[in-house]
């Protein structure tokens, strides 16, 4: 299934921050949405900054337009403001991109343990992103770096716990 | 006539003035003398003869030039006359009316008698020649630039003060033909300033007097009274541009109607910032990027921009210039009007290499 672009990839003015502060609130969720979406399509879970300029999401070769390294960098300030994003360096060269975040995936795999009534149970991580069984699930694939935190969140909240085992890391759900 | 030589007729000391007799001519031999009719005068040392009209006109001659004399009888339409021989002319002779007379007898014509008396006494004086006994000195009948005594002296005076009269007339001659220039110049240019403030400028403007801070000092006053010419002034031109104008338009357009007697930029500014107080129909507005504008009362910015709105959407996007020409405005006051309707969320902006665009805001 290709992309489905947003009516504002081909409105110009979506392409420069607007000073109007209440047209830019706008402007900003259009391009949190776009940018995650397209990641999400396209199961990209980084993003290298430069990389990002020329890449078909900031820069639409058909209307001429391009998103600013400065816009560029303030949608990234927003995503991470929102919890969508995780710098991986000081100098904000690369970056997690969390379509979903991770308090979602929690939920997500919580959710499809509780259905396979395997509450309880002690799950490698690998079995929960490359395992059979998690095939078809949206989680199913998921980086581990991701997987570690959804889990970190879940057992924040009490539903699972994390273990260190001999050969990596488990995790038991409640 | 070449034994005569120029006098100033002045007698010298020793010298005695015996008889002298108007209306007499005189003759180079035979011949009149190029001479009018003048005034014979005998002195102890010498005969002199002055013309009447021109007292400078003066000639002497020593007596003891003379030879002999002879009266001549009147005749017919002739004057009687007294013919004087003379001697030869001595080589130390001072200049006088004739360089050379082919004569050595001159004529004194009486036209208005007076001969025989004169006759007696020239006899007179030949005989006792007076001018070998006392010894006068010297006679002086050289040209009349030298003088003698207090009347000399203040000959002397009167002719420097005359010469120095002329050399600084001449000195400021030319002086007084740059200040007659100069005269002309300031003629001409008034005529001028008054043809170009009776131009039309002026005239469509109505203001015959305009107000200056002569006719109504400086300060509030003076800023109010500006204010209510203002106002008049620029009711049609507002009009015109749609409501409003930059404060440099309304500038240009008051300095050039009132011609002399500019408005400095800050008396404008003072008298605009008036308009509210005195509650006349303008007001000056400030744009958040600095531009000043005037614009009528009545201008009601929200109608602008809602029609600003219709525009854009009409064309899908203009630019500042864009819109400028649509509507007949500067560039300014357009680009202005866009960024207000920015600022209130009607439009939103594309800023790119081709330049400002301005779309309906869609967000």
């Amino acid at each position: 299934m290709s992309f489905e672009w947003p009516w504002q990839y081909s409105f110009p003015p979506f392409f420069t921050l607007q000073p109007n502060v209440d047209t830019r609130q706008k402007q900003l969720a259009a391009w949190c949405s776009l940018a995650l979406s397209y990641c999400r399509h396209h199961k990209l879970y980084t993003l290298d900054v430069m990389e990002a300029q020329e890449s078909p999401v900031f820069n639409n070769k058909k209307i001429e337009r391009k998103l600013s390294m400065e816009a560029i960098q303030v949608v990234f300030e927003e995503l991470r403001k929102k919890g969508n994003l995780d710098w991986l360096d000081k100098n904000k060269s690369r970056c997690l991109v969390m379509w979903r975040r991770p308090e979602e995936w929690g939920k997500l795999i919580h959710q499809w343990v509780s259905k396979i009534g395997m509450v309880n149970s002690v799950f490698t991580l690998y079995e929960l992103s490359n395992g059979d069984d998690t095939e078809g699930e949206e989680f199913h694939g998921l980086e581990d770096w991701m997987l570690l935190r959804s889990l970190q969140a879940l057992q924040a909240d009490g539903k699972a716990e994390i273990i260190t085992m001999d050969d990596g890391k488990g995790v038991k759900f409640f | 006539m070449d034994r005569f030589s120029w006098s100033n007729g002045l007698l010298e000391i020793n010298e005695t003035l015996v008889i002298q007799q108007r209306g007499v001519r005189l003759y180079d031999g035979d011949d009149k003398a190029k001479l009018d009719v003048g005034v014979a005068l005998l002195s102890t040392h010498r005969l002199i003869w002055r013309d009447v009209k021109n007292h400078e006109c003066c000639i002497a001659m020593p007596l003891s030039q003379i030879l002999l004399f002879e009266e001549q009888a009147a005749g017919i339409g002739k004057s009687a006359k007294i013919v004087i021989h003379l001697q030869a002319t001595p080589a130390n002779k001072e200049p006088g009316p004739y360089q050379h007379s082919k004569y050595s007898f001159i004529k004194l014509s009486f036209k208005e008698h007076g001969q025989i008396e004169f006759y007696r006494r020239l006899t007179e004086e030949m005989t006792r020649k007076r001018w070998e006994n006392t010894p006068a000195s010297q006679i002086l009948t050289a040209g009349r630039t030298r003088a003698v005594g207090i009347v000399g002296i203040e000959r002397k005076i009167e002719e420097k003060r005359k010469e120095t009269d002329k050399n600084i007339s001449e000195a400021f001659e030319d002086l007084s033909k740059l200040m007659v220039k100069a005269k002309e110049m300031v003629e001409l240019s008034r005529s001028i300033a008054n043809k170009i403030k009776d131009k039309s400028y002026l005239l469509s403007m109505g203001i015959a007097d305009p107000v200056t801070r002569e006719t109504h000092g400086s300060g509030t006053h003076y800023h109010m009274q500006l204010a209510k010419q203002l106002d008049d002034m620029l009711q049609a031109p507002l009009e015109e541009r749609g409501g409003m104008m930059a404060l440099t338009e309304v500038y240009c357009l008051v300095n050039r109607a009132r011609g002399m007697e500019l408005l400095s930029p800050e008396d404008l500014v003072n008298a605009c910032k008036m308009f509210e107080s005195l509650k006349l129909p303008l007001r000056l507005r400030v744009f958040d990027s600095g531009v000043m504008v005037v614009q009528l009362q009545s201008h009601s910015e929200e109608e602008m921009i809602a029609s600003a709105l219709d525009n854009v959407s009409d064309k899908g996007s203009l630019t500042a210039e864009e819109f400028a020409k649509l509507l007949g405005l500067s560039v300014l006051l357009s680009k202005e009007r866009l960024l207000l309707a920015e600022k209130m969320g009607h439009l939103c902006r594309d800023d790119s290499v081709e330049g400002l665009r301005f779309y309906p805001n869609l967000f």
